[in-house]
């Protein structure tokens, strides 16, 4: 067991998840540097959505360890290094959207002031400071997701793990978040972990694109992904530029021939 | 017309039917009833067997024993019969409420726990009070803490309690489990303790069960608390009263009638105050 690096912000390795009889996953090493976007993508039953609960320490691996942020993973979780969003919003109906947003900080005993204030801003973030006193259930799925977004932010994370945190919602909403959810991090500098089964979201998002087979679950490629149009361009210009094609392509080959390694 | 406005509309409506088809039936019915061979099939319409509802009511204000002067009416004592019954069903309510309760976090707890215990919490609700009660009544002679005897009321209350325990204790604990996967998994991921998952997630997602389950339970209470004034012969309650009353049927058919209606009202009464409690909550999940 090689001790944590000081430069990894999650370091998966020789992890095997067994559920009874299935293997989930089967010997998978992982490393995500602070500040790096990483997706995982697969077939459902490839154990990406395992992989993620690992690393925020909801399972316990079978076999191997995982650290986040130099720590175990459970040390992280209780330190609160970590915020999650899931696919589904998971609001609390009786809370405003503002004491949603203040849910972690609460439960870590932050003063209330403390935390009025940080979920404020949070709220500004996303853009939703306008309905900060409504109920969940008053707005709309995208807007549900940015809260759940603003709650993941909320104890300010050094890593965000998000699990298909776009699938419910519709393509405009969902481009529309994917850019949101890339000027947050580029302000908050914060690392991402994202499972998603879009091949075009991954390619967008991440700096790498780590693509799994099923059955039992391991990693098949890592496709690295290089747009330059990010630094420069808009979004559009990014959606249509050839680098991105070019991304898709690789990851849409990785994924139908997991077991030919894919370089870009 | 607000909601609670068609409400009360539509509880007068029913009482309004209720009188007319009494009447009706008072009037055109055969006197004697009807029979087939010896199986009866409509009951009989005289005012020993049907009083005329204005008599039930006149009832009400005349002295409960005659001729004795500052005698108080039927009405009185069918209103103090029924205030202490109430009083009695809402401390069983509470005693169930508290046992329920505490039933339905221990299951939550302890998985094992639900498994050997909640088929006995609905098995429960099958033993007849008719057979519980005398049991209870039973423990006067034997229980007794410090200066306090066990009284026949406290055997009002247990009963009471044992019949509104169980839909809490159900109830709740269906509330208890009723978050998802991804608010578990939230609590999780935020080192939330147990208490802090049952404050936050678990008791405010039970609300919304607990509340019909109060509802039920009340009824329970109600008729719990009747039936065991009843069958302990306890002294003071509307179900005492309808035994007295009954065995005076001959000289004043009314009465009995009155006393029923008395813990038809404490019935309506214990649901209105859940109702209550229901507007409450309610009224302060929107503000909080």
């Amino acid at each position: 067991m090689s001790p944590p690096s000081a430069k990894a912000m999650v370091e998966v390795s020789g992890v095997t998840q067994r559920f009874g009889t299935t293997t989930a996953l089967s010997d998978v090493s992982l490393t995500i540097a602070s500040g790096e976007f990483v997706t995982l993508i697969g077939p459902s039953g490839c154990g990406k959505s395992t992989l993620l609960r690992l690393v925020a320490d909801l399972l316990t691996p079978t076999e191997g360890t995982v650290h986040v942020a130099g720590k175990t993973a459970r040390a992280a979780r209780e330190a609160q290094d970590y915020g999650i969003a899931f696919q589904q919003a998971g609001l609390l109906e009786w809370r405003t959207v503002l004491r949603n947003v203040e849910l972690p900080l609460e439960l870590h005993g932050v003063g209330a002031r403390e935390r009025r204030a940080r979920a404020e801003e949070l709220l500004e973030v996303v853009g939703l400071a306008d309905v900060a006193d409504k109920r969940p259930s008053q707005l709309s799925g995208g807007m549900q997701q940015r809260v759940a977004i603003a709650r993941a932010l909320a104890a300010k994370p050094a890593l965000l793990l998000m699990d298909e945190p776009f699938g419910a919602l519709d393509e405009m909403t969902r481009e529309r978040l994917q850019d949101e959810l890339l000027s947050i991090r580029a302000r908050e500098g914060t690392t991402v972990l994202l499972v998603t089964h879009s091949v075009s979201e991954a390619a967008y998002l991440s700096d790498r694109v780590v693509v799994m087979s099923p059955r039992p679950g391991r990693i098949a490629a890592v496709v690295d992904v290089d747009l330059p149009l990010r630094a420069t361009g808009t979004p559009t210009d990014v959606r249509e530029s050839p680098e991105f094609f070019a991304a898709t392509t690789v990851v849409r080959e990785a994924l139908r021939a997991p077991a030919r390694v894919a370089s870009p | 017309m607000t909601r609670a406005a068609r409400q009360v509309g539509a509880v007068v409506a029913a009482l309004v039917v209720l009188a007319v088809l009494w009447e009706t039936y008072k009037a055109l019915g055969p006197a004697n009833g009807a029979s087939l061979d010896t199986t009866r099939l409509l009951p009989r319409t005289d005012d020993r067997a049907m009083p005329h509802l204005w008599t039930v009511l006149t009832t009400l204000g005349s002295p409960e024993v005659s001729g004795v002067a500052g005698s108080r009416t039927v009405g009185a004592a069918v209103l103090f019969g029924a205030l202490n019954s109430l009083r009695l069903a809402l401390l069983g309510l509470l005693l169930g409420a508290v046992v329920g309760g505490v039933l339905a976090l221990l299951m939550q707890r302890l998985r094992l726990l639900e498994a050997g215990l909640l088929p006995w919490v609905v098995l429960s609700q099958t033993v007849p009070i008719i057979a519980l009660a005398p049991l209870v009544a039973g423990w006067g002679g034997v229980l007794r803490v410090g200066s306090w005897a066990w009284s026949p009321e406290a055997s009002v209350v247990v009963i009471s309690a044992f019949l509104s325990f169980s839909p809490i204790a159900v109830g709740l604990l269906r509330g208890l489990h009723a978050p998802g996967a991804t608010e578990q998994e939230l609590f999780a991921s935020c080192a939330a303790s147990w208490r802090q998952e049952l404050v936050h997630l678990r008791l405010p997602a039970a609300v919304p069960f607990l509340l019909p389950a109060l509802r039920l339970a009340a009824a329970g209470a109600v008729v719990g608390a009747i039936v065991a004034e009843i069958s302990t012969g306890t002294r003071g309650g509307i179900g005492r009263l309808i035994i007295e009353y009954a065995q005076q049927a001959t000289s004043s058919p009314a009465r009995v009638y009155a006393a029923v209606l008395g813990a038809a009202v404490l019935g309506l009464v214990a649901a209105g105050l859940v109702a209550l409690l229901d507007a409450a909550v309610l009224r302060r999940g929107r503000l909080a």
